[in-house]
């Protein structure tokens, strides 16, 4: 059950951190995103502040033998820099400069009903069933 | 390059904010807060499911808190057509599934957790975004 609230909270706080830096905007973002025309910096800066934070508690937390409310500790193993971590995040980084939209922002800004924001999320939500889809019939042909 | 709009004060707020939300999260559940990969697993595994769907229904209620505590409105535009947005949403989608991570599961948990794999998958998205927005801005 505490897991539960937790999960909630994480994303509440997730979304009011989301709304405070306006990277919930896609404009905001697509001024970071100009950086050879009129260049806002600010998303540096969330990132900065986001990671000055949780850096020091992973590095403190991640070789505890469990986390306070589960089992354990679910970090990814893959260590390779491989085709795929290319290829997708390239990909990736052509969609969130064409709109300015990145998944949690994108999630966070269905608050705002905004018609596009929802069109946007449904479009993602096909991407990764598209990309599930496709892994089931490469793996299904080897 | 010209700077403008730059606010760097509520940036940086926003951002710790986010680390704590990051922090509460693998601290209390000893997970990543990445997005992309919350919201995929949601829509396609049933491990985690309900977990998975509280964050999201958070991420949604973060900005409704925001506003009506704050009394602040939230900026908001969007400016690309439809047909750009659904081609996008689809890229975004393909994109973080395959190159498993987003700018929150990559950009700043990965980071933090100093994983070489995350700090390239940030350097090229980075990259394709600031080239995309060059050509299409």
């Amino acid at each position: 059950m505490i897991s539960r609230i937790i999960s909630l909270t994480s994303g509440i706080i997730f979304g009011v951190g989301l709304s405070v830096s306006n990277m919930i905007n896609p404009e905001k973002v697509l001024g970071f995103l100009d950086l050879f025309g009129q260049w806002d910096p600010s998303l540096i800066f969330v990132m900065m502040g986001a990671i000055i934070v949780s850096a020091p508690v992973f590095f403190l937390f991640r070789n505890k033998n469990k986390p306070l409310f589960a089992d354990n500790f679910s970090i990814p193993t893959l260590k390779s820099i491989d085709k795929n971590l290319i290829i997708g995040s390239g990909t990736f980084g052509v969609g969130w400069g064409m709109v300015g939209f990145c998944p949690g922002p994108a999630i966070s800004s269905l608050a705002l009903l905004n018609t596009y924001s929802v069109f946007f999320v449904l479009s993602m939500l096909g991407g990764f069933l598209l990309t599930k889809l496709t892994n089931k019939i490469i793996v299904a042909s080897q | 390059m010209n700077i403008i709009n730059f606010t760097p004060l509520s940036a940086f707020v926003g951002g710790i904010i986010i680390g704590l939300a990051v922090i509460l999260f693998f601290v209390g559940n000893g997970r990543l807060a990445g997005v992309s990969s919350i919201v995929n697993n949601a829509l396609v595994s049933k491990q985690n499911r309900t977990d998975n769907f509280l964050f999201i229904v958070g991420l949604v209620l973060g900005p409704i808190f925001y506003a009506f505590f704050t009394k602040n409105n939230i900026p908001f535009l969007i400016t690309s057509s439809l047909p750009i947005i659904i081609i996008a949403g689809f890229l975004v989608g393909i994109g973080t599934k395959v190159g498993r991570g987003c700018t929150s599961g990559h950009g700043i948990c990965g980071i933090s957790l100093l994983s070489l794999r995350s700090i390239t998958a940030t350097i090229i998205f980075m990259i394709t975004a600031i080239i995309t927005v060059r050509l299409i801005g």
